[in-house]
């Protein structure tokens, strides 16, 4: 793994203990979007963020992200990045691609706390920013089983 | 003791690109959940899941407490030349676990 | 341990098994599967991502180590995992020799106790959910066949009697919720017809996998009613009754529900 890619997940794992007080909010996700982007801008578009718009348990939520790239030369997909409004902290994933990756997609199961948006940031090799978000209901179990 | 499944095929064609499905049992505890006497149960996670085929990089994940339980995480890898599908999860609390899967490219 | 490849045969011939689960009967009754979202019909219907297989492999390891005083693993006696095709699914049973009537996990702790000479693992525990786990899924597909007979017929009908009494400070029987208004939400939440098809399963909620009992009790603890402990013959008679109520319906172990 090459130093570039080492620095964006060391850069992410510092990022996910900072402290960003009780609760993430979309100010505080805007944040940790922004520590990522360090400046550069970003465009809507070649991401692909699929999570079903209604969600019967915010436990187990089945996320796909996938960026349009032929994973080649400056077409190549650095990493991704998955950040959440309302959960305790902003940063859900980052996944960073080598050389043997065969596309930029990572299938998951996330949790959701709330009803929110989740956005994912994709940096490609050139170093631009792609980005796409969805906005999902959360609701909540009835009947809910106390911790034992 | 962590045994994670992976699925992954035993044959693939020269250039193919696959899919990998993997779980492997892990709580996921996040740290912010309060337990019965009120105090919160401590951060229990795997951090980081690593995949390399024949020597090189697939993919580095680096995980948050917002990762589900038991962790589902399916990918695809590109197969130039046979190899070992080689998968590592490490987390809190000293938690590690790998496998290996033989990829025989034709 | 061994890699769970004979698990990974059998899902081919498992995966039709799944999705017969999806169908509704005919009679209206519907397994929980069918009022889930498709993302989670998904996960159980892919068993490579399943979380319960999880669980199902590490029964499989159990299934074939040996263990207790007697260092005799299931193998030992059964042979190969296999042979417990159709079990699950006439679960509960009387068990002649104890006399009296016992689930699946109480039969599976009964010869634990007797052949192997081990200690009993706590109800829930990961131990005691994967074995049964993996038992239970030896039977996908087939449909359930609750068998009948003096002590089973006593114990359906106390178990009905249970479904239909109120509890808890809410006053609830299971029948006002899961026959009078399945169909319908509760907090936004589609209320079930409660039929017991796929456990021990893997629920969102629990974020890992649980046996029918604890659902009950959960259900118990919903109504702020006491639950009745682990094991006990009450919740033995409530898995009688909805067995029978679910006679027929395919069984899907290990299922997902939200």
């Amino acid at each position: 793994m090459n130093a570039t890619r080492r620095t964006t997940l060391a850069g992410i794992a510092a990022l996910a203990v900072a402290p960003f007080g009780a609760h993430a909010t979309p100010e505080t996700m805007r944040a940790a979007i922004a520590a990522v982007a360090s400046g550069r801008p970003m465009r809507e578009g070649k991401v692909t963020l699929d999570i079903q718009p209604l969600v019967d348990n915010g436990n187990t939520v089945p996320m796909r992200v996938e960026i349009d790239s032929r994973m080649e030369g400056a077409d190549r997909v650095r990493a991704i990045h998955v950040f959440n409004e309302r959960n305790p902290q902003p940063h859900v994933l980052s996944v960073a691609f080598g050389p043997q990756a065969g596309r930029a997609s990572l299938s998951t199961r996330i949790k959701l706390g709330d009803t929110q948006k989740v956005v994912a940031v994709a940096e490609m090799e050139d170093g631009t920013l792609w980005t796409a978000g969805v906005d999902v209901i959360v609701t909540i179990a009835a009947c809910i089983e106390g911790i034992e | 003791m962590a045994i994670p499944l992976v699925n992954a095929p035993a044959r693939v064609r020269r250039g193919e690109v696959f899919e990998v499905k993997t779980l492997v049992a892990h709580p996921m505890e996040t740290g912010f959940r309060p337990g019965m006497n009120g105090t919160l149960i401590p951060r229990d996670i795997v951090q980081r899941l690593r995949c390399r085929f024949a020597g090189a990089d697939v993919i580095d994940v680096a995980l948050s407490p917002a990762v589900a339980a038991n962790p589902y995480v399916a990918f695809h890898v590109r197969a130039e030349r046979s190899g070992t599908l080689e998968l590592t999860w490490t987390g809190d609390n000293g938690f590690s676990a790998s496998h290996s899967v033989a990829i025989a490219v034709e | 341990m061994k890699r769970p490849a004979r698990i990974w045969a059998i899902l081919v011939v498992a995966g039709f098994a799944a999705a017969a689960g999806a169908q509704t009967a005919t009679d209206g009754r519907r397994s929980g599967f069918a009022d889930m979202s498709p993302a989670l019909q998904a996960i159980q219907r892919d068993d490579m991502s399943n979380p319960a297989m999880l669980w199902v492999a590490e029964g499989e390891a159990q299934w074939n180590a040996r263990a207790g005083n007697a260092g005799k693993s299931c193998a030992d006696c059964h042979g190969a995992g296999e042979s417990m095709r159709g079990v699950a699914v006439r679960y509960p049973a009387f068990d002649a020799k104890a006399r009296t009537v016992v689930d699946l996990d109480g039969r599976i702790d009964r010869c634990r106790n007797e052949h192997q000479r081990a200690s009993s693992p706590a109800p829930e525990s990961r131990p005691r959910l994967a074995i049964a786990a993996y038992v239970a899924f030896q039977s996908r597909g087939m449909a359930i066949a609750p068998p009948t007979g003096g002590s089973l017929d006593a114990a359906a009908i106390a178990g009905e009697a249970l479904y239909r009494q109120r509890l808890g400070q809410l006053n609830l029987s299971c029948a006002q919720c899961h026959d009078e208004r399945a169909g319908g939400s509760l907090a936004g939440v589609a209320i079930p017809q409660a039929h017991p098809t796929g456990y021990p399963l893997y629920r969102s909620e629990w974020q890992g996998l649980g046996s029918l009992q604890r659902r009950i009790r959960n259900c118990m603890t919903g109504v702020r009613a006491e639950p009745y402990p682990f094991g006990a013959p009450e919740l033995v008679e409530l898995e009688v009754f909805l067995m029978r109520r679910a006679a027929g319906m395919a069984w899907e172990t290990p299922a997902v529900r939200p």
